[in-house]
Parts: structure tokens; C-alpha cells; sequence
């Protein structure tokens, strides 16, 4: 507990029983500075068995993915099927500030601990509930895969993501669906204490992940009765948006009218600078350029040129002359071009964590707001198994080290 | 009834386009007052692109405008001119929050940076959104959101891994939002219990970066760049988006386990790929991973996508349809029955939908009101919250000032 930083949200005791749809929630909650207690099932969640692996070492302390979901978080096993369980997370529930669950819908109601039996012990307690279709409606016991949440959440915008002549193509290595749904249960959870403060009294959050990807479903459709698809533009056109460069792609699009400012007109005096702009391409009439009116030799012309120039280009480069020549010009970046990036650097995002099961500190991903006061800041790694039990049993349960031996002997924890 | 949670919340909203509007929504549905402090002389981007209804433009006709601003008060004040500014200000004065999402540095330029606003009312928390943040070499770099998920590493690991990148639209505009409002959230908690304002710089690259954490840190300790793989997963298959009956209807389809395998067999009649020992287990499925898809899709190509649907979700598989436009807001009777879509009157545009808050609290849910005409609250807001008199405001009306 001491060496828990002082953060935004300091006061505030949060029991977290997610699973991969919203471990990111406690997560978030944690790194501005609550105190997460991450309950895991005996023998550790399921969630560590997701990959990738530090060395690629399958071991279940060792998930990257469970590395970053519980930065700032304490972790305890507790059975909460059996009765002793449910007892002791009732003990729990009296203290805390924050459950957050993402069951199948009638779980823990099924347990004696659905939110009508957790508010009689606990009437402030705030129950994030996040689940594939929410609580309520005729799919709650719909599973929901991150694929199936892109498309019945996310629909309309999926289907303009990819190539025409394939299907529509989600974002892939896991679960992007889930941390929209993490973010937004952080937002609901916080309504929720701001309205504690005037009532005393706690409610249950309902999220439902397929609610959390709506991102552009109404507009085009309601005024107008337009479904976009992929690939299909409004320009009589073809033209080039992503393109390669040296090491990998950047992206990019010529733009006319006054908008050339911080498009054409800088990158391609950044050519010409290098020799690589031809006169035709110097003395181009950006002004009355647009993608409405031009002809396509004139665009193949353009992006031959182009593609001859950021081919001499590796991403690194491409970010020092849009910075330079002040082009709205970005490169795609990996992970690699991530860590590398002085941009990061500058705003003081990566912090080193302790691990010291490895003996070793390891460089996390870390704030995404740089506050004045107690920005957020990763205070921890993940919990191992069990890592707390006996800091939480024994030291705030008050659980003598038989009691404890019993509860471990019976499964319990 | 009862009041909206944050009622009583006083918000200063210089935001515009998306991230910012976005996020104070997220205030005004549930209660604050917000104050869209925004001018004729510099219109909001979303008040003059498309779609608007009809196709036929104007300030008060737009579908994202209409659907990112709902609940808000607004006011037209040209802060470009002296007095406009000092207008301003009053608000900033009487704001708990103030919020702006120019691109960086902009609102300093202008005068009302955080130095200002906080010499104006020391109390205050004030939030500057933008793409890269407020510092740093690249924060001079203006940005869209297509951009800004190419360089969060969302984009590369989209699309197909024989080919580049995927067009993935403005992906990190989405993920911002969330962000903006859950730190101006514990911001305001945090206020309350300690008085102390603060300057919340946010950047939309940091907030994108925490949708690949596992990413970064494969690469971080394993020296390993995760790629982009189409609809594939390393734990699922098949697992992606089959063609279904009908102009783009498509299955999503998550097979997890042997289990969930033999289930899909039955759902499809037991046709010979489902009983073929080369799918017959995890690791076979993957190694056969083109030939075991458009075995599927021979079959799904066949299939209603909703009927599907509802039959493997019975037998205990991961599935579901692609609505269109009309599921989403007219036919789906889950989200109707969820009444997320919710129809708002507009007196110029007539009956529109805007979706409601995800975040359905069951004491104090949010409440959607239609997005303001431009202006539509100067008379109400500038004698009701700053007391000017009906000629002060004929005054500045003349003037240009409110405009």
C-alpha cells in the first residue's frame, strides 16, 4: 500500500472481477491511483493463458497480456462459487468503493451476489457490469468475440474498413472491442461516484460492449438513406492513400484550395529541395486542384513522382520533414517505430516498472494525459498469483495464518 | 424524475470538429451545462461538411453536428475580436471546466490559455485536447484522425498481411473521447475533495497507444513487431467475417474450442468438411486455415446472416450478423428493445437518431436532447448566466461580437 503513489482517485478501493472484456477498466482506474484488488480465481484467471509471453515462455505470470491489463493492480485468489467465497467477498463488498464484472448476465446473481443482495450489504457501492449485449434485451446471453462485436457493434463503420474486393477487416492481435468497453465502464463508473456524492447512495453501471462500438451508425443513413461501403469514393478518381516508403508505409493525400498550405504546397517543396519535384510538379496550380474535377493521368502523374520520393524516405525521415516543412504527413508506424519515437520521449510516456520475479525493470507504455496534478502513472506490475493474499487475508481481513491454511486446504483461495 | 447526475456541472465548451464535441456530450447528456461557445465567423467544421439532410447544406442541418452535440446551450461569440474575448472570459469565469480542442498551442495564442483562465478563476480545470499534445517536436503537426491511428500503430496491424495497410478511418477520434472524459471525470472528483484545479493536457496518440499495450510490450521484451492478420486470431478458428445471402451480409464467426467445432457441424447438416480429420482439431484448423474458410463459406453463402445468427448463438458459438444502417436504427430488436437509438425532433432537420450514452446507469441514466441551433441560447445565456440586459446584448449583436 505505501508505495502506491498518490493519484486522482487515491481514496478509492476497487474489487475487480473481469475477465480479457474489461480487465482495461480496473487497469485505468488503477493507474490514477485507486487501489485495485484484482480477484482471481484459485490457480490464477484463464486471461493469463493469452499470449504473447515474455521469452514466449507459456507460464501464466508471464503473459504480456495480462502484463498490461493490471499495471497498478493487487492481486488475490478467491473461489467466489463456493460458499466460504461468497462470504468473504461480501467482507469485501462492506469496504469497497467499485465492483467491477464482466460474468455472463445473471452470474452472480445466480451466486447470491448480483447487485440487489451487494447493495443490502453496501448501499454506495458502485457495480460496473460489462458484458457482450449489457444486461437487459433479447441477446444478453449472446457471446460476444471482439469479431462479433466489430460487427454488430461497429457495423456500419467495418464495412468501410478494408479492400472492396474482400471482406470487411477488423483491427487485428485481439480486443479492441474490449477496451472501448473498458474505457467507457471507467466513465460510467465515475458518473456514477460524481452522483454518490449528492445521493450517498451507489448504483449499477450496465455496459454493453456492442453499445461501446457504435461509432458512425446514424448520420448518412438517416438524412439521406446512404449506405458506404469500402472503396467507394465520391471522387471520379483513383487515388492513392497509403503508400510505400523506404522501411514501410506512410500515409498520405494531395489536397487543393486552401487546405495545399499544409498538404502539397510544403511537401513538395520539401522535394524540390532534394532535387526530386519536376517543373511540371513545382509550378502546379494547388489552388484550383481538386479530386472532384482532376483527371486521372494527372493523378498518376502526381503519385509517380511522389511514390520515386518517399521510396528514398524511411519513416523516421518522413516524420523529420513533416515536422520541418510543417506537412500534414504521418507515417505507420509498428511497435518498434513507437518505442523509438521522440515524440513519446518528449512527453515523458514510457516508465520503468520493477519486476522483481525477473530481477528486472521493464519499460511500459505509460500516461495518456499529461496532468498538472497526478497525471496517471502505472504504480506496479500485475499481480502473480496470489502475489497479495496473505497482505489482504491476513492484514485487513484479519484471518489468522489456520484460518488461512483451512481457506487454501478447502480451495477457497 | 430524478435530476441528471451531473446537474449543476458548468462547463466553458471552445471545442469543435469531433474529440471535443464528442467528449463534452458525454457531460451534457448527463446533466452539465454546457455552454458551446462557438461563431459565424468561424464556423464549426461539422456545421459546413456533409451529409446533410437533404443534401442541401446549412449550419443547423448537419448529421454528425446534430448527433456529437446534443444537449449542449449555444452561443455565438467571435472570440477572433477584443471583445469577444473579454465575453469569453466571463464564461471562463463562471465555468468549473473549460475545454478546447484547437490544435496545439492555438488557445495560448489567442489569450485564453491555462495561465490566463487560471488567473481568471483559479479553481478551474481546464482540458486542451489535441493530436499530439501540447509539447514535444511533433505537437505542431496538425491531424486527422486517419493519421493519428497510422502513427499509434493501429493502422499496420489492420488489414490484410499480403498487402499494405487497410483504410481504417479515423479509428483513434473514437478511442479519444473515452479519454478526455474519464480524466476530466476524476479531475472534477478530485476538485471536489481537494479544491484544486488543474490543466489536463491530453493527447490523442498517448490515448490510441493504450488500445496496443500487449503490442508494445511484445515488442519491448520479445523484440517482435505484431502484424496484421485479417479477421484471424491465434485462439480462434475459424474465426472472421463469411459471406451470407444478400448484397454485403456477412456472419462474424468466433469458433473457440473442439467443442464449439462439432457444434458448427451440426448447425451447417454435417456437410464432409465438418467431419474431415484436417479441421478436426485446433492446430489442423489453423495449418488448413485458406482451404477450411472457403469450405465455410460454401456453406454460409447460402445462409440468411440473421437466421444464422440466432441458430449458432443457440448451439453455443460466437456469432453474429452485420446489421446495415436500417437494422441498426429501425429493425434490431435487441438495440430497440435497449432503446439506445434514440429519436430526437429537430426543428429544421425534423425526426433524427442519435445514439445514447453506452453507459447506462440504472439511478441516473443520461438523458439525449437535440444538438442546438447556432446561437439558439444567447438570449437565455447571456441574460441568464451573465446578467447582461437586452440592449448590452443589442450592443454587441451590432457590433459582431455576438455573432
Amino acid at each position: 500500500m505505501a508505495e502506491k503513489n498518490e493519484g486522482m482517485l487515491s481514496p478509492y478501493r476497487i474489487l475487480d472481477l473481469t475477465d480479457e472484456k474489461a480487465l482495461l477498466c480496473g487497469k485505468l482506474m488503477g493507474d490514477l491511483g485507486a487501489d485495485v484488488l484484482k480477484i482471481e480465481k484459485p490457480g490464477g484467471d484463464d486471461t493469463r493463458r493469452i499470449g504473447p509471453f515474455y521469452h514466449d515462455e507459456n507460464d501464466p505470470n508471464k503473459s504480456l497480456f495480462w502484463w498490461a491489463m493490471n499495471t497498478s493492480k493487487r492481486g488475490i485468489t478467491l473461489d467466489i462459487e463456493k460458499l466460504s467465497g461468497q462470504e468473504i467477498l461480501k467482507k469485501l463488498v462492506k469496504k469497497t468503493d467499485f465492483l467491477l464484472e464482466s460474468f455472463p448476465v445473471g452470474y452472480m446473481d445466480k451466486l447470491g451476489l448480483g447487485y440487489q443482495d451487494l447493495k443490502k450489504i453496501n448501499p454506495a457501492l458502485i457495480m460496473v457490469s460489462i458484458t457482450p449485449f449489457g444486461q437487459t434485451g433479447p441477446y444478453k446471453n449472446f457471446k460476444g468475440p471482439d469479431m462479433v462485436e466489430w460487427a454488430m457493434g461497429a457495423g456500419t463503420y467495418l464495412q468501410t474498413m478494408g479492400d472492396i474486393d474482400r471482406v470487411p477487416v477488423r483491427i487485428s492481435q485481439g480486443f479492441q472491442c474490449y477496451y472501448h468497453a473498458g474505457t467507457e465502464g471507467v466513465v460510467g463508473a465515475l458518473i456514477a461516484l460524481y452522483s454518490r456524492h449528492s445521493t450517498g447512495r451507489g448504483q449499477q453501471v450496465d455496459i454493453s460492449i456492442q453499445e461501446c462500438m457504435n461509432f458512425t451508425t446514424p448520420w448518412l443513413y438517416d438524412l439521406n438513406k446512404i449506405s458506404q461501403v469500402r472503396g467507394i469514393t465520391l471522387f471520379s478518381v483513383k487515388v492513392k492513400h497509403i503508400w510505400p516508403c523506404q522501411d514501410g508505409y506512410v500515409m498520405w493525400s494531395y489536397t487543393g484550395g486552401p487546405n495545399a498550405k499544409r498538404h502539397s504546397i510544403p511537401l513538395v517543396n520539401w522535394m524540390a529541395s532534394e532535387g526530386m519535384a519536376s517543373d511540371w510538379l513545382k509550378n502546379f496550380d494547388w489552388m484550383n486542384f481538386s479530386h472532384y474535377h482532376t483527371i486521372q493521368e494527372i493523378i498518376d502523374r502526381l503519385e509517380a513522382e511522389t511514390i520515386a520520393f518517399f521510396k528514398t524516405k524511411t519513416k523516421a525521415q518522413i516524420m523529420e520533414g513533416a515536422v520541418k516543412y510543417r506537412i500534414m504527413l504521418y507515417a505507420i508506424v509498428t511497435a518498434k517505430d513507437v518505442r523509438e519515437s521522440p515524440q513519446l520521449a518528449a512527453r515523458d510516456f514510457w516508465i520503468e516498472i520493477e519486476h522483481p520475479e525477473l530481477g528486472k525493470k521493464i519499460t511500459y507504455p505509460g500516461k495518456w494525459s499529461n496532468n498538472t496534478l497526478n497525471p496517471p502513472q502505472i504504480s506496479r506490475r500485475a499481480p502473480l498469483i496470489g502475489e497479495h493474499n496473505r497482505e489482504v487475508y491476513e492484514k485487513e481481513l484479519g484471518f489468522s495464518k489456520a484460518e488461512l491454511g483451512n481457506l487454501r486446504k478447502a480451495g477457497v483461495i | 424524475m430524478t435530476d441528471l447526475p451531473l446537474k449543476g456541472l458548468k462547463v466553458a465548451d471552445f471545442c469543435w470538429v469531433w474529440t471535443g464535441p464528442t467528449t463534452t456530450r458525454v457531460l451534457a447528456d448527463y446533466g452539465a451545462t454546457v455552454v458551446k461557445i462557438e461563431s459565424k465567423a468561424r464556423l464549426d467544421t461539422w456545421r459546413i461538411q456533409p451529409p446533410f439532410k437533404d443534401n442541401i447544406p446549412g449550419p443547423n442541418r448537419g448529421g454528425v453536428f446534430n448527433t456529437i452535440n446534443t444537449s449542449k446551450y449555444s452561443v455565438t461569440i467571435n472570440i477572433s475580436k477584443p471583445k469577444g474575448k473579454e465575453l469569453a472570459k466571463r464564461f471562463i469565469k463562471w465555468a468549473d471546466i473549460v475545454t478546447e480542442n484547437f490544435a496545439g498551442g492555438s488557445m495560448k495564442e489567442m489569450g485564453l490559455g491555462y495561465d490566463v483562465c487560471k488567473e481568471i478563476n483559479p479553481g478551474v480545470i481546464m482540458l486542451s485536447s489535441s493530436m499530439m499534445g501540447q509539447s514535444g517536436p511533433w505537437s505542431i503537426l496538425p491531424g486527422y484522425g486517419d493519421l493519428l491511428s497510422a502513427i499509434s500503430g493501429v493502422t499496420e496491424i489492420s488489414g490484410w498481411p499480403d498487402r499494405p495497410p487497410s483504410e481504417i478511418g479515423y479509428y483513434t477520434d473514437f478511442v479519444a473521447p473515452r479519454f478526455n472524459a474519464l480524466t476530466l471525470l476524476t479531475a472534477i472528483d478530485y476538485k471536489r475533495r481537494t479544491g484544486k484545479g488543474q490543466y489536463l493536457d491530453i493527447a490523442q496518440h498517448q490515448g490510441g497507444l493504450q488500445y496496443v499495450l500487449p503490442q508494445i510490450l511484445d515488442y519491448e521484451v520479445n523484440q517482435r513487431v505484431p502484424i496484421r492478420d485479417g479477421n484471424r486470431d491465434n485462439y480462434a478458428s475459424p474465426h472472421g467475417l463469411f459471406r451470407c445471402k444478400g448484397d454485403n451480409r456477412y456472419i462474424a464467426l468466433s469458433v473457440n474450442n473442439n467443442e464449439e467445432w462439432l457444434a458448427l457441424g451440426r448447425v451447417a447438416g454435417n456437410p464432409p468438411w465438418a467431419n474431415d480429420p484436417k479441421y478436426a482439431t485446433f492446430e489442423n484448423r489453423k495449418a488448413n486455415e485458406d482451404e477450411l474458410e472457403r469450405d465455410i463459406l460454401t456453406w454460409t453463402a447460402t445462409q440468411d446472416d440473421k437466421d444464422l445468427m440466432f441458430k449458432l448463438q443457440k448451439a453455443g458459438i460466437g456469432a453474429g450478423y452485420l446489421p446495415s444502417p436500417a437494422d441498426f436504427l429501425e429493425n434490431d430488436e435487441h438495440l430497440k428493445a435497449r432503446k439506445f437509438y434514440v429519436e430526437l425532433d429537430h426543428p429544421e432537420i425534423g425526426k433524427i437518431h442519435a445514439p445514447r450514452q453506452p453507459a447506462l446507469l440504472s439511478e441516473t441514466p443520461a438523458e439525449t436532447r437535440r444538438a442546438p441551433l447556432i446561437g439558439e441560447h444567447n438570449e437565455e445565456i447571456f441574460k441568464g448566466i451573465l446578467g447582461m440586459t437586452d440592449d448590452e446584448i443589442a450592443e454587441l449583436v451590432i457590433e459582431e461580437i455576438i455573432y
